[in-house]
């Protein structure tokens, strides 16, 4: 294992979010605070969505996961798609770096931006609502599952896309319709019949819904179901990951 | 750039400590233990090459390519656009992979031993590649990072910005540099890792004159410390000064492969032109003995052009012939042929 070249890519995936913090931190921390501020004002008088829940409460576990996952695909595709538009990917294809090697890298960095902006949305949120904590072990299981999950998507993502039409395409027309469609603003009880079923084949739902059991102990699926959903849907996409890594499909053709 | 310092580059098998007062290209060997019966220890090639295919769609890039790249050589891959030279040097590098055949670096198979032979090959990318996030020392820290190397390879990150005349622009960022010193922080980046092979892909591309100058100043000072150099160059005078032996591709095979002065002396390397300058003009229909005939190439009134066969014709011969037949002649010039005459001849030769 070449730990110190792991250690380096690594170290690498972060001063390139580092050196642009205002884009990569700030700001997703200020759009979901944005969403927290009028969502809650505005739903501020209906009905609590748990009991004992208030409503702007019930939001930020949602408001934060949104933000990690989008983060975290963003991270690691977007930094593959800019090597490989402007040919700098070769610099970590020539090293003795394995397909795994090459992919821990890129999926650590990825969490470790998803997390520091989940942190972010949690402690600027802090001074608006107060929030409880029920379980750190299921927030952090969750977030680091969740991460991991979108984090590998968005290594495929950015090794499959060609240009960043591709990107911009994958992230409007798919990540961000499932992180909103996924019970961030509200609960999937209060929706039509259909589109409670269809919820639970969106993935995304699972991880806010246990995320969100982490703080308030209560959920609209059973923790464990929605761990073990989140956990195939990541072995999928870590397997894929691999697959397409050691072929050096669209890397080393 | 011709006064470039002159960088310590000693080649050593095995031993060796990073950060001793004379730093040593190959001392990753005791970062990077290999063994004392390690193929590297056997291996006689830098770069050894058997029966290499490759196919992009319905595209044959390779077709069996068979190269032995002898250690210490600077090693010249010619050919023209689309012949093949960056699908080689890509599939050495690892960065495309072959359908059959292999490829081993100092004796380690690129696929199979791909951490070994990765480290001892640096590669000058054509294309004029870097990171806009970083600057010149983080990029070379981090490239350094990539093969297994920390703060110990400090010592030579300042060598290679000396000699690279880059050590003013340690901090500046890569965006700001101008394209000469682009270039040579991804030659930089190459040797960052201390390889014993060292491949250059077209790095004078669009380079101008002073610059390439420099480099190749720093080029020759690298294979004259032992280091094995495998250069494509579109600038055939290059490849006939710098390179001990050349390969020339086309269509994806080897259609040439000798040193450069047995490829110069063979087929139209042979031939030497004899420029004749007459006093006065010469007749169109210019009578001269059939032995002479077969020489002239063209003439304008005042200028014959005659080729030669070293082997067979003697210059004294042809002058004392073209006397006798009337020819005055006032200027002479002879012109051996150059790398370019035997590479466009065995291009040409091959499309006919």
């Amino acid at each position: 294992m070449n730990y110190r070249g792991v250690y380096t890519l690594f170290n690498k995936e972060i001063l390139r979010f580092y050196k642009v913090l205002l884009q990569t931190v700030v700001a997703p921390v200020i759009t979901a605070l944005l969403y927290l501020l009028v969502f809650s004002q505005v739903m501020a008088s209906h009905t609590e969505v748990y009991a004992g829940v208030a409503y702007g409460a019930f939001l930020i576990p949602g408001l934060m996961m949104m933000t990690m996952i989008q983060n975290a695909f963003a991270n690691s595709s977007s930094s593959l798609i800019q090597s490989k538009y402007t040919g700098n990917i070769v610099f970590i294809l020539l090293p003795p770096l394995s397909y795994l090697e090459f992919y821990l890298a890129f999926l650590a960095a990825s969490i470790v931006r998803a997390v520091v902006v989940g942190a972010g949305v949690w402690l600027m949120a802090l001074f608006f609502v107060d929030l409880p904590l029920y379980s750190v072990g299921v927030v952090l299981a969750f977030t680091l599952i969740s991460c991991a999950t979108l984090g590998t998507a968005g290594i495929i993502a950015g090794i499959w896309a060609d240009k960043f039409d591709h990107l911009s395409g994958l992230q409007n027309f798919v990540i961000m319709p499932l992180s909103f469609l996924s019970g961030v603003f509200y609960s999937i009880h209060s929706l039509p019949d259909f589109w409670q079923v269809a919820s639970h084949f969106n993935p995304l739902f699972y991880m806010i819904d246990g995320f969100r059991y982490g703080f308030f102990g209560v959920s609209d699926v059973n923790p464990w179901i929605s761990f073990a959903v989140v956990t195939l849907f990541f072995a999928g996409m870590a397997v894929t990951t691999v697959v397409i890594l050691k072929r050096g499909y669209k890397l080393r053709n | 750039m011709g006064d470039l310092p002159r960088p310590v580059l000693h080649v050593r098998r095995t031993g060796g400590v990073v950060g001793d007062e004379t730093l040593t290209m190959a001392s990753d060997s005791n970062h990077h233990t290999n063994g004392g019966d390690s193929a590297e220890a056997h291996a006689e090639a830098a770069i050894t090459i058997r029966g290499l295919h490759k196919h992009f769609g319905a595209v044959h890039a390779l077709r069996g390519v068979d190269l032995t790249v002898q250690r210490g050589e600077f090693f010249g891959l010619l050919g023209p656009n689309g012949a093949g030279k960056s699908t080689l040097i890509n599939i050495i590098a690892g960065l495309t992979r072959s359908d059959s055949g292999s490829v081993a670096v100092m004796g380690y198979d690129v696929v199979s031993q791909y951490r070994e032979s990765r480290r001892r090959l640096g590669v000058v990318p054509q294309e004029l590649v870097y990171d806009s996030f970083f600057n010149v020392r983080e990029v070379l820290r981090l490239q350094a990072g990539y093969f297994g190397f920390g703060s110990e390879i400090e010592p030579w990150i300042d060598e290679l910005l000396d000699g690279l005349m880059l050590a003013d622009k340690a901090s500046a960022n890569m965006r700001q540099l101008s394209g000469g010193m682009k270039r040579r922080v991804l030659v930089a980046q190459a040797l960052v890792h201390k390889p014993q092979v060292v491949v250059l892909d077209e790095p004078t591309a669009g380079v101008d004159v002073e610059l390439r100058q420099s480099l190749w100043g720093f080029v020759r000072r690298l294979h004259g410390e032992g280091h094995t150099i495998v250069l494509t160059t579109h600038y055939l005078e290059e490849a006939e000064q710098l390179c001990d032996r050349i390969a020339i591709l086309d269509g994806g095979k080897v259609v040439a492969l000798d040193t450069t002065a047995q490829l110069m002396d063979k087929g139209i390397g042979r031939i030497v032109r004899v420029f004749v300058t007459t006093a006065e003009p010469l007749p169109k229909s210019l009578e001269l003995p059939d032995a002479l005939r077969a020489l002239v190439k063209w003439h304008d009134g005042v200028t014959l052009e005659l080729q030669l066969d070293k082997r067979r014709d003697s210059i004294g011969d042809v002058l004392k012939l073209l006397t006798e037949s009337g020819v005055d002649i006032v200027d002479l010039k002879t012109s051996e042929a150059d790398l370019e005459d035997v590479f466009v001849e065995l291009i040409q030769g091959r499309s006919k």
